[in-house]
Parts: C-alpha cells; structure tokens; sequence
C-alpha cells in the first residue's frame, strides 16, 4: 500500500474493516497510484476540519458582537467581512449572514435540501443536522425540535426559520445570557454553544 | 425533504467526535482533494440522484463516497475496471496532485464566491410579493417543493449568484439574481402552525413571478 495509516482497520476494536471502510480504502489507493491525491493533503485536510475550524470560532464571533456594540454593527451589515477580521474564512462560508435572537424573536438554521452549514465559524455539521428527521420536521414544526432540545419556546416569541437553499450561511447570534455583564470575551465565548448558534438550543 | 412527516426523532448524540470512522475522514478529504471535474451543484445532484429508499438509508459519508465515485467515472478520472480491481489502467498516465498538503490550510480558508457581476438589474426589490413557481425540473434543482406556488415578501437581495440548475448539468454558471424570501408559516402550513413564524429562504430569480 502507498500509504499505510495505522489504525484503519481498528476503527471497530477486533472486528475485520467493513464493506464501506475497503471500498474507501481501495478508491484512495487508486487515486494516490495515478498521483491524483497527494496522501499527506488528505492527512492535512482531515487535522484542518477536526482541529482547525469548529464552534468555538463562532462562539468568539458571537462574544465579539456581545461586547463590542461596533463590530455587532459590522457582523449585521456584513457578516462575511467581519467574521472574516477573526480569521474565519473559506468553504462554506463564502456568504455569510448573521441572524440576532431578540426579546420577540428567535431564529433557527436548517438545510432541507442537503446539509448546507457554516463549516468556518461551526465547523462540520453534527449527523443530526444532517438527518432526514431535522431536515423535514424543522421548517414545519421549529418549536417541536426546539422542545426535544430541551427548550420550551413562549408563545409570543417568534420563530424565524432560515432553510440554507443558496450559498448563504446562516449564523445564530443568541441573546446574551443575563448576570454577564462584568465578563470579558473569553469568558463569554466559553457560555456560547454550537446549538445555540444553530439555533435549536438557547443560552 | 422540507415539511415532510414521519421521519423520526432527531436523537442528538451527546459529546459526537467530528468524525466517527477513519474511513468517513478519507472520504470527506478525498471529495475536497480529487479532481472530479465536477461542481458543488453537479455533486449535490449526484447525491441527489441516488435512488429514495437508498438515500434515507445511508449514512451521509455513504452518500458522498457514492456521489465521488460515480463523479470521477463520468468525469473519465478513472474508468470502472479501475474501480472494479483497484489497480491503476497503466495505459492512464500518471498526474501530479492538484493539492499538495502544504497547500492545504491556505485552499480550505480561501474564500471564494458564487457571486458574479449581473448582467440585467434585479426584477425584485426588497418588500415586493413574489410567488414561487409551480416548477417540477426533472434536473438539479434549489427550490424546494414545500415552497411552490406559495406567496412570500422579498427580504433581501444578494446580487446575481451561479445558477445551480444549470451549473449542476455542465451548463455554464449562468448567473441569475438570488433573493432571500420569508414566507409565513400559516401560508405554508395551514391555519394550525402558529402566526407570527416565518420560513426564509434563497431563491433565484428563475423560480419567482410577481404577484
């Protein structure tokens, strides 16, 4: 094999590699022999979604806009430039727009079509947000969802559902939890959740 | 699959790891790193073209790694007794990868953009009523069918946007007016479903008349 990776074949403790895990391995084999995938790119792009990108890019995000009334402002008019000034860039978040919970209003980030999430400030979406149960249900029935998360939404709150049919990504700004007043960003950006910024949870 | 009923329980899964086998890490790596000769639109409608009952029932990265395969046999990337035996044809040459890891960090932050220049003004301003089309495309396409013929308001205009509907069929990018549309819920779903929710959604210009 042109590229051995330990612990392929242990992925299920003692048992053989599935169907799946043989056919994915032949195919990368096949394309490393015609020099078509560089190995090592697909080792560097694994460690960049497992590592580098992920919900705590967003939870600064949010905490930025939480503290600082004049990059709220920008996220609001631009949120592809400013979340870019953090350092957030690339696939899947070439268009980004930022969606704020109120008092009336809280919003909620869905893909019915696919899986569309906003991979820089999120990371890769959870199998959940991928599965035909959330995709169906939360178009029709968001307050539903928002109770099998743990959160009863009042009736006078509105919902806003936002279904990614573009190449717009959506990014929930919750409402910043009372009794934070004194705490500075870090602390602020540990108390925000991917759920929260996805918007099937509250802070 | 908007709207739909019966599909379950949405069962999160506490603590979940990005990936949960090593073979979905390579298959999400190899479908950004091989060069398919595809498009973001002409791979969802690979994925898409996999039969109903197969699709609720595979894993997403089963999904991706069908869409892959078949992508790189339409795109002549490799040939099918290339997959069969997975042995390089030693009559194929030998390339160069396109992507090498060093390169990685800086192509996975790039940004790129599915906005070009317009080439008409839009036909919609933010406030108008639109109606989204009563269309049933045998192809790719991005309005879902839980919108058609349902009256929203224009909310917003993102400037013309590569149009998935043609992308997808190797038909050019062809550029059309992409506009977010919030739709009330009642008028969706019917008088049950509470008043004051709303759907929004980005439709291209293509898929909305004026009311």
């Amino acid at each position: 094999m042109p590229h051995d990776h330990p612990g392929h074949d242990h992925d299920h403790g003692q048992e053989p590699p599935s169907d799946i895990a043989l056919r994915v391995k032949a195919l990368e084999s096949l394309l490393v022999e015609k020099g078509l995938v560089d190995p090592a790119a697909l080792d560097a792009i694994v460690d960049y979604y497992e590592h580098k990108v992920g919900p705590r890019n967003g939870a600064r995000v949010v905490a930025k806009a939480w503290s600082d009334p004049a990059y709220r402002a920008r996220l609001m008019a631009d949120a592809t430039a400013a979340i870019a000034e953090l350092g957030y860039s690339g696939g899947q978040g070439e268009h980004m727009v930022a969606v704020e919970n109120t008092p009336a209003t809280h919003n909620l980030v869905v893909c019915t079509l696919c899986s569309c999430y906003p991979w820089p400030v999120l990371g890769l979406p959870p199998v959940w947000y991928k599965s035909a149960p959330y995709r169906s249900r939360a178009v029709i029935d968001p307050r539903g969802v928002l109770a099998e998360f743990g959160t009863e939404l009042p009736a006078d709150v509105a919902v806003r559902v936002w279904d990614s049919t573009a190449e717009v990504r959506y990014l929930v700004i919750p409402k910043r939890p009372a009794g934070t007043d004194g705490l500075d960003e870090d602390a602020l950006a540990a108390l925000v959740t991917r759920d929260g910024m996805i918007g099937v949870a509250r802070l | 699959m908007g709207g739909m009923h019966g599909m379950g329980p949405i069962a999160p899964e506490p603590d979940e790891p990005v990936f949960h086998a090593e073979w979905e890490r390579r298959v999400h790596a190899l479908v950004i790193a091989s060069p398919t000769r595809g498009n973001i639109d002409a791979g969802r409608h690979q994925r898409e073209l996999i039969p109903g009952a197969d699709y609720l029932r595979m894993s997403y990265y089963e999904k991706w790694f069908a869409a892959l395969t078949q992508m790189l046999l339409q795109g002549d990337v490799v040939n099918a007794g290339e997959l069969a035996t997975g042995v390089a044809d030693p009559a194929t040459p030998k390339t160069t990868p396109r992507l090498a890891a060093e390169q990685v960090a800086a192509a996975l932050s790039r940004s790129g953009s599915y906005q070009r220049e317009a080439t008409a003004a839009p036909a919609f301003q933010p406030g108008d009523m639109v109606r989204a089309r009563n269309l049933s495309p045998t192809g790719h396409t991005r309005l879902p069918r839980y919108v058609r013929g349902r009256t929203g308001v224009v909310e917003r205009c993102h400037g013309a946007h590569v149009f998935p509907d043609r992308h997808a069929h190797g038909a050019g990018e062809d550029p059309r007016p992409l506009y977010t549309v919030r739709f009330a819920a009642r008028e969706l779903w019917g008088p049950a479903v509470p008043a004051r929710d709303s759907i929004s959604l980005d439709l291209w210009e293509p898929y909305l008349e004026r009311v």
